[in-house]
C-alpha cells in the first residue's frame, strides 16, 4: 500500500497490510506533529505534495526495501492538509522473517521518504507561518 | 513545456505556468531562462531538484516542449 491521503490515517489497516505468515516480525515507524521545535511552539501544520509524483516515489522505496534487505512486504502512507499536534502524518510498516531485516528495512523507508518524496510542510506557530 | 511550482515558490509564482518552447533545452537552461524571469526568486529556483514527467533529473537532462517540469523544492515529508 503505497498512498497519499487528506483522510486520517488508519494505522491499523496499514499494518495488517503487511501481515504474512511467513513473516515473523513487523515493524511501524509513525511521525506524528510536535509541538515544541527548540523551544518554539507549532500550532498546526499543512502539508502539501506532487501527489502523483510523491507516489511514485514511495513505490520506489518500498521496491527498494525489497532489493536490498531481506523483508516481504512494505507500506507507507503519508496524510497531506492540515494536522493538528499529536496527528499521524506518515505510517510505515514493513514485515520480514526476521526482526533485523524489519528494523533496518523501515529505518530505510523513513529516511529515504525525508529525502526525495516530494511533500512539503508550513508550519503555523505563535509567530506566523513559514515552510520548513 | 508546462511547469509545476510547489511549497513557497507555489505561492509566489502561482502553481503552474506554461513555459513557450519550440525545442529542446537542458535543465540548467530551464533555471537561467526562470531565473531571469524571476529574478527575486533566483536562488530558490537555483536550490530546486527537477523532475521531468515525475522522474528526477540532471542538470544535463533535456526537456521536450511537451514535457512536463516540477521544481521540487527541499522536501520535508515525515
Amino acid at each position: 500500500m503505497y498512498a497519499i491521503i487528506k483522510e486520517p490515517i488508519d494505522v491499523g489497516k496499514v499494518i495488517s497490510s503487511v501481515l504474512d505468515p511467513n513473516c515473523g516480525g513487523i515493524c511501524t515507524f509513525m511521525g506524528t506533529i510536535r509541538e515544541l521545535t527548540q523551544g518554539k511552539k507549532t500550532l498546526y501544520l499543512e502539508y502539501e505534495a506532487y501527489e502523483e509524483m510523491a507516489e511514485k516515489m514511495l513505490q520506489q522505496i518500498g521496491n527498494e526495501v525489497l532489493e536490498q534487505f531481506d523483508c516481504s512486504h512494505v507500506s507507507i502512507v503519508h496524510r497531506i492538509g492540515r494536522l493538528d499536534i499529536g496527528e499521524v502524518a506518515v505510517v510505515i510498516a514493513v514485515s520480514a522473517p526476521h526482526r533485523q531485516a524489519a528494523f533496518e528495512g523501515c529505518r530505510y523507508a523513513i529516511e529515504k521518504l525525508k529525502e526525495i518524496v516530494p511533500i512539503w510542510k508550513k508550519e503555523f506557530g505563535d509567530d506566523g507561518s513559514y515552510w520548513v | 513545456m508546462k511547469i509545476l511550482f510547489f511549497a513557497q515558490l507555489g505561492e509566489q509564482l502561482g502553481k503552474s505556468l506554461e513555459f513557450p518552447s519550440s525545442s529542446t533545452i537542458t535543465v540548467s537552461q530551464l533555471r537561467e531562462k526562470l531565473s531571469e524571469q524571476y529574478p527575486l526568486h533566483q536562488e530558490q529556483i537555483q536550490a530546486c531538484m527537477v523532475a521531468i514527467n515525475q522522474s528526477y533529473a540532471t542538470n544535463n537532462t533535456r526537456i521536450k516542449p511537451d514535457d512536463t517540469v516540477a521544481l521540487i523544492p527541499p522536501v520535508s515529508g515525515g
